[in-house]
């Protein structure tokens, strides 16, 4: 794996008045590795990856994703990234193609283009017969597995996934895995947050959060034989003691 | 890059259109506002108790009697036999009006001297009241004119002047139909539901569902988006004028005097002022409830302060300088006009100006809250 970042942050800092959500974290994440992004609720996994997509401004720190300044170049950051919210926000009340054909349309694909990916895609998750069901009638791992799809119809270079398997049964979220995995070796990073131990094990690095500040970054193996432990649950358990915040 | 606008306006309209409500209720409004509101919103003032005091006897007073039996305006069911029996008739709320025509009146009017006949009336609800004597003297008048006719009498105008002076001509309006004036007015309702609550729904539900966020994290500029929202809503709201305006002629013959497009002009820099005003309120609200009843509060001063029930020329001087702040007024000012008096767009250059110097203001507003990155 050639080590070139895609993602390079040094002391980014976010502050909600008194309250330091995320505490001067600086890590790299390289082009074409699935990035895990470990801690419990309201360690400051979301805030962080807000400010690496734009959403939020950093209080403090520098960051580039893509190749372009957090603080500065947050518009030319969108067009080279895909991103899927924690709450599902695809629109209910259009189809499946109308969905896809949206966003593409948004990322300034031409038609043909997006016919091309729409059932490209649709292929890939063997949902083609759905293609015009409206989004609301759909099962919430089928959501899932389209908001994902949605997120890299443009082909984006970085995919940031926020709790993607959150609610989902654990044969869907196989699936869902398979699908992350294909994506990426067709060359695009994934930044993902979970709380899935196993999950963790399928990421080629992963950074654990605790109390807004990184405590641990590494390969899961490693971290592992560091801790002492057989497998990232019980690494998990180690860090997360130490956390103040509560829920 | 192309624009992607045009993208954005498809799904805008392919969502309303897929609404189960939004299409159907759009529509009914006008129709509603048309048809049935000027009929309950209708100011004229029927069934006014009378009771009449006839110590004349004559044949003019009873003529006057009938007059005012046979009138729409009143209702003669009530009697009394003296003054301070009816004055308790009123008392109980039982009268509004008291009519008493003193003895040998029909004599000494043709002398030309004499006691006048008196009216009193129940100015509780002060409307009533002053519409009630206004009605009973002109009705009074005809009568009296009516026997002078037919006896070949000449009532000398100065000596009863009431005839000279209770001549009352309804300019503009020359029925003084109160629907011609309430229509344009509430022309403007359609405006102001359609272009406020609609585009705050609209982006408080993106909110909610978190959808806007999904955008927000997409090159897609933040104007893009809100203008993709509401260039549908401009449109729709021109259609629903027209389709106003065509069911005012349909039903009460009422056509503009002035030039329609005048009223379209009017209606869209409106529409511009008060989807960024909505658009704002939505900006900076964190829930649905809170926007709703925020747009609200404000829609509710935007209707009593612009004219649109009661003139603004009655109002209190620092409630009149409030108007100048608020866009119906102006609107308001310009549907009435151009409706009834066919004003041109020259002479209405104030208001057009205003509503143009505010739709900037709360589009510059709308600009400032609105927020990708927080």
């Amino acid at each position: 794996m050639e080590k070139s970042p895609i993602i390079s942050v040094r002391d980014l800092t976010k502050q909600f008045g008194s309250f330091t959500a995320v505490d001067h974290i600086s890590f790299d994440v390289y082009r074409g590795e699935i990035f895990g992004f470990l801690g419990a609720n309201g360690a400051g996994k979301t805030t962080a990856m807000r400010m690496l997509c734009g959403l939020s401004f950093p209080t403090a720190g520098t960051g580039t994703v893509v190749g372009y300044d957090v603080r500065t170049q947050s518009e030319l950051i969108k067009r080279h990234i895909g991103y899927m919210s924690q709450r599902f926000s695809l629109y209910e009340d259009l189809t499946v193609a109308e969905n896809m054909a949206l966003y593409g349309g948004i990322y300034g694909m031409s038609q043909s283009d997006i016919q091309q990916r729409i059932s490209e895609l649709l292929t890939k998750l063997q949902f083609a017969d759905h293609k015009d069901d409206l989004v609301s009638s759909l099962p919430l791992g089928w959501k899932q597995k389209l908001a994902f799809m949605v997120a890299t119809i443009h082909r984006p270079e970085l995919v940031f996934l926020d709790e993607p398997t959150g609610g989902v049964d654990p044969i869907t979220r196989r699936q869902f895995w398979d699908l992350i995995r294909a994506t990426a070796a067709e060359g695009t990073t994934i930044f993902v947050t979970t709380h899935y131990m196993d999950e963790a094990e399928f990421c080629n690095r992963i950074t654990m959060m605790v109390d807004g500040v990184i405590r641990a970054l590494d390969t899961p193996a490693n971290l592992r034989k560091q801790y002492h432990a057989d497998t990232m649950e019980q690494v998990f358990y180690t860090l997360a003691r130490e956390a103040k915040r509560g829920d | 890059m192309r624009s992607i606008l045009p993208i954005l306006m498809r799904k805008e309209i392919t969502q309303f259109r897929r609404s189960k409500v939004l299409p159907r209720l759009v529509v009914m409004m006008p129709i509603m506002l048309v048809l049935i509101m000027p009929l309950v919103t209708q100011m004229d003032i029927k069934n006014i108790s009378v009771v009449v005091l006839d110590e004349d006897r004559s044949l003019l007073s009873t003529r006057i009697e009938s007059h005012l039996a046979n009138s729409d305006y009143f209702r003669t069911q009530e009697s009394a036999y003296d003054y301070n029996q009816a004055v308790e008739l009123m008392d109980q709320g039982h009268v509004d009006l008291i009519v008493s025509i003193p003895a040998h009146f029909e004599r000494d009017m043709r002398n030309g001297h004499g006691q006048p006949i008196s009216l009193t009336a129940n100015a509780v609800n002060a409307t009533k009241g002053g519409q009630g004597i206004q009605y009973a003297t002109q009705t009074i008048i005809s009568a009296v004119t009516e026997i002078a006719a037919e006896s070949g009498l000449i009532v000398d105008p100065t000596s009863n002047s009431s005839s000279s002076l209770i001549t009352i001509q309804n300019r503009y309006n020359p029925t003084g139909n109160y629907r011609h004036f309430m229509l344009p007015a509430l022309m403007i309702i359609v405006l102001l539901l359609v272009c406020t609550f609609l585009p705050l729904l609209n982006i408080m539900t993106e909110k909610e569902h978190g959808t806007i966020e999904q955008i927000n994290v997409t090159p897609v500029s933040r104007w893009e988006f809100v203008l993709a929202k509401l260039i549908p809503y401009w449109l729709l709201a021109l259609v629903l004028i027209g389709l106003a305006m065509l069911l005012a002629w349909a039903v009460y013959g009422l056509v503009p005097a002035g030039n329609p497009l005048q009223i379209f002009l009017g209606a869209f820099l409106f529409s511009l002022c008060m989807s960024g005003f909505s658009v704002t309120i939505a900006n900076i609200s964190n829930t649905m409830q809170q926007a709703i009843f925020v747009l609200f509060f404000f829609v509710i001063q935007f209707m009593l302060l612009s004219g649109l029930f009661t003139p603004i020329s009655s109002m209190p001087i620092w409630a009149q300088w409030l108007t100048y702040a608020f866009p119906p007024r102006y609107v308001i000012n310009i549907f009435r006009s151009v409706y009834l008096k066919g004003t041109l767009l020259t002479e209405l250059w104030f208001d057009y100006t205003m509503l143009t110097v505010l739709a900037a203001f709360f589009y510059t507003l709308a600009t400032f809250t609105y927020k990708k990155q927080n």
